[in-house]
């Protein structure tokens, strides 16, 4: 894999980027490629309705949730799904399926007591019958290592002919992602994937596999345990995530200066002299975001000897402070920090827990940024640090 | 230098299409024990889901059991490793306070209240097999003479109570259950009086899944463990975290917030039957001791079976059928323009 080095090296040196940032910035680049590129794909449209959806996975893995996530999903985009209760396994799967249908606003197809893929075939009968455009079949959970099983989702497979057939799986999975994954595509052709229970603290690097090792494309994530909770993949948050930066993407947006509307915005402030302390703690918080990406350089391996982002950062405890010194002043105080005088001071300090002397700090550092600010807002002076070492203000102006 | 990030990257998920065991005998073979294999071993171990810290201890043990034994070739080194995570596996727990009181009782694998009824509580987080598990508890109970009664305190998930009813019918047990949106501690109250009233042993409750980051779900939770305790004294007896299998490195921040949050007793590991063999499991044990105190190994009542260390550490380190079953080599990385 010798692209990001040559890219690395071939790449403009954009001036607003660190080498470090830089490397990153292709390594994130990478990944989001290595995760099916920008824009999630839609929903085959097969030439004659209905759509038909069929999900497969584990046990557990969130089938019957997102089976009605997905069919909320199609009535919302104007379709009329039909929802299939296939899961005569897990006790009580078809009940389950038949109160979520109720709650979204989706019929739901029980059958009698046949065998999955009989109810799979009825229920593509039904929505013929009924006139639905999309159906979504939900199984019931199974190992890969279970033959007889693996041999019944292929029966279920055959008779629902679906035009997509997911694999629905749990975004905390580990290496087994790969196994499963490849099991599954074993018995039936997989045509993508949902990844389940997105809104923990998974970095979800099955994702990774799913796509890297498997092939597979990612479709929807899981978000929530509500109905709507379910949203379009997008690699490219999904690199961040993996990487662990949090919306990396605004961060090199913001360095590239593509997000010219906020940066204006901050320039109109400070020259109308509207810049208050709530712009200060916002300022803050970019400065912050630059912080977790010093940490992630100093971790990958082969950065070492990159010289470190010269952005100094300020620690999380004085962040911590000067922020609850900040969010303990009024709104009317910190839109004209002019108007605080010993007794507002004390009250601050008391309510962010700090002394005064640290109001005070606050005070100065803000005053200080505003009086740079303004100064670079009229002569285009090169940005000098400011609130422990922001050199935020000056990449706007490119 | 940059390349090397994605090149280390693409290459750990290429190996992940082999299984652990197959790994370590790939890189074993043939090989001399010195530090540089040491080394992989340690990052095979981490790919594997069982933490960095409880890797590094397991590397340290196998070094320097390698080295008191002399061996020079490193074909043992599988069996050392399978040993050290036993020792460590059932090690987990036994040195903590309070561990002294309650040895599990060999009948029912469970510590059990002095006074009847014993309170089981399962947590997880969502899909991990808590209402089987109920279920199979509840089974194994009844089987040991201690007639159980399922509390069906998921009262968020549709029908979980309907799925905990079906089960309670067939193993012929107590179910108390309330409408759905109900109180689950309300729920649990219910379950222990009625327990205590009918003379049952046990009272075995599931709970609604949830994800260890929802402060308020968590805050819930410790609401169900008090109002037990203050429904009968000392319960619930055992807080069991219900894991599955598949899961990876996530598993260890879901058991320290469920520990921090609860007091957890132990560890239940589900679908282990399939091709994933739980090393998050070890790293869990390991680092939060907390012992394993069962298994879950397939979808029948009697499936549930009492945790052993030593055949849990050979399948995940000594499993001969690992690397036979690579997947299709179908659509690689390699593949990818």
């Amino acid at each position: 894999m010798r692209r990001v080095g040559e890219r690395a090296v071939g790449a403009e040196v954009m001036e607003s980027l660190t080498p470090g940032q830089q490397v990153l910035k292709i390594v994130y680049e990478e990944l989001t490629e290595l995760l099916g590129g920008e824009g999630a794909p839609r929903l085959a449209v097969p030439p004659r309705p209905p759509l038909v959806v069929l999900l497969v996975g584990l046990q557990g893995s969130g089938k019957t949730t997102t089976a009605a996530k997905l069919a909320l999903h199609l009535r919302r985009r104007g379709q009329r799904p039909l929802l299939v209760a296939a899961d005569l396994a897990r006790p009580a799967a078809a009940e389950q399926l038949r109160r979520l249908g109720e709650k979204v606003g989706v019929d739901v197809f029980r059958g009698g007591a046949e065998t999955p893929e009989e109810v799979a075939r009825a229920g593509l009968r039904e929505a013929r019958r009924l006139g639905a455009d999309a159906v979504v079949v939900d199984s019931a959970g199974r190992l890969t290592r279970d033959e007889a099983l693996m041999q019944e989702i292929r029966r279920v497979h055959e008779a629902a002919a679906p035009h997509e057939t997911l694999l629905v799986l749990d975004a905390m999975t580990g290496q087994d992602a790969v196994a499963t994954a490849a099991g599954f595509q074993e018995a039936v052709p997989l045509t993508g994937a949902i990844l389940a229970k997105l809104d923990g603290d998974a970095r979800g690097g099955a994702a990774l596999s799913l796509r890297a090792a498997v092939g597979l494309s990612i479709r929807f994530v899981g978000t929530g345990e509500r109905p709507e909770d379910l949203e379009p993949f997008h690699p490219e948050r999904m690199a961040s995530r993996i990487l662990g930066l949090g919306d990396v993407r605004s961060l090199f947006e913001r360095a590239e200066a593509l997000d010219r509307r906020r940066a204006e915005e901050v320039v109109r402030k400070v020259r109308e002299d509207r810049f208050t302390l709530e712009d200060f703690l916002a300022q803050m918080q970019e400065v912050r975001r630059l912080g977790r990406l010093d940490e992630l350089l100093a971790l990958l391996p082969g950065l070492r000897r990159l010289p470190a982002p010269e952005a100094a950062v300020p620690d999380e405890r004085a962040w911590r402070r000067s922020e609850a010194v900040i969010r303990s002043m009024t709104p009317e105080e910190r839109r004209r920090p002019e108007i605080l005088d010993a007794s507002r001071k004390r009250r601050i300090a008391r309510g962010a827990g700090v002394g005064v002397e640290e109001v005070n700090r606050l005070l100065r550092q803000f005053e200080e940024a505003r009086r740079l600010m303004a100064a670079m807002v009229r002569g285009g002076a090169p940005a000098p640090a400011f609130g422990g070492g922001a050199r935020r203000p000056g990449r706007r102006r490119r | 230098m940059s390349g090397s990030i994605l090149e280390r990257l693409k290459a750990h998920l290429a190996r992940t299409r082999e299984r652990l065991g197959g790994r370590i005998q790939g890189l074993l073979t043939g090989r001399a024990l010195d530090e540089s294999l040491y080394e992989e071993l340690f990052e095979i171990l981490v790919a594997a889901d069982c933490g960095p810290r409880t890797s590094a201890a397991l590397v340290s043990a196998v070094r320097e059991e390698a080295r008191r034994l002399g061996l020079r070739d490193a074909a043992r080194l599988p069996e050392l490793l399978a040993r050290a995570a036993a020792r460590r596996l059932s090690e987990a727990g036994t040195g903590r306070p309070g561990a002294a009181e309650g040895e599990p009782d060999p009948r029912t694998g469970l510590r059990l209240a002095a006074e009847p009824p014993t309170v089981v509580l399962l947590v997880g987080v969502n899909g991990s097999g808590k209402t089987t598990t109920a279920a199979k508890l509840a089974y194994r109970l009844r089987e040991a003479g201690q007639a159980p009664v399922l509390a069906a305190a998921d009262t968020f998930r549709a029908a979980a109570a309907e799925q905990l009813r079906i089960w309670a019918e067939r193993i012929g047990c107590d179910l108390v259950r309330q409408a759905e949106g109900g109180d689950p501690a309300a729920v649990v109250f219910d379950a222990i009086r009625a327990a205590e009233a009918r003379g049952r042993g046990a009272v075995v409750v599931d709970t609604a899944g949830r994800l260890h980051t929802k402060g308020d779900l968590m805050a819930e939770l410790g609401k169900v463990a008090r109002v037990a305790g203050r429904a009968k004294p000392g319960a619930p007896h055992e807080i069991l975290l219900v894991i599955d299998a598949p899961t990876g490195q996530n598993g260890l921040a879901q058991a320290r917030s469920f520990h921090a949050a609860l007091g957890l007793t132990g560890l239940v590991v589900t679908k282990l039957d399939g091709t994933a063999k739980g090393g998050v499991t070890l790293a869990i044990a390991d680092e939060l001791g907390l012992p394993v105190r069962f298994v879950g190994l397939g979808e029948g009542l009697a499936d549930l079976r009492p945790f052993d260390a030593e055949s849990f550490a050979e399948a995940l380190f000594l499993d001969p059928r690992a690397g036979g079953r690579t997947g299709p080599a179908s659509t690689g990385p390699d593949a990818r323009p």
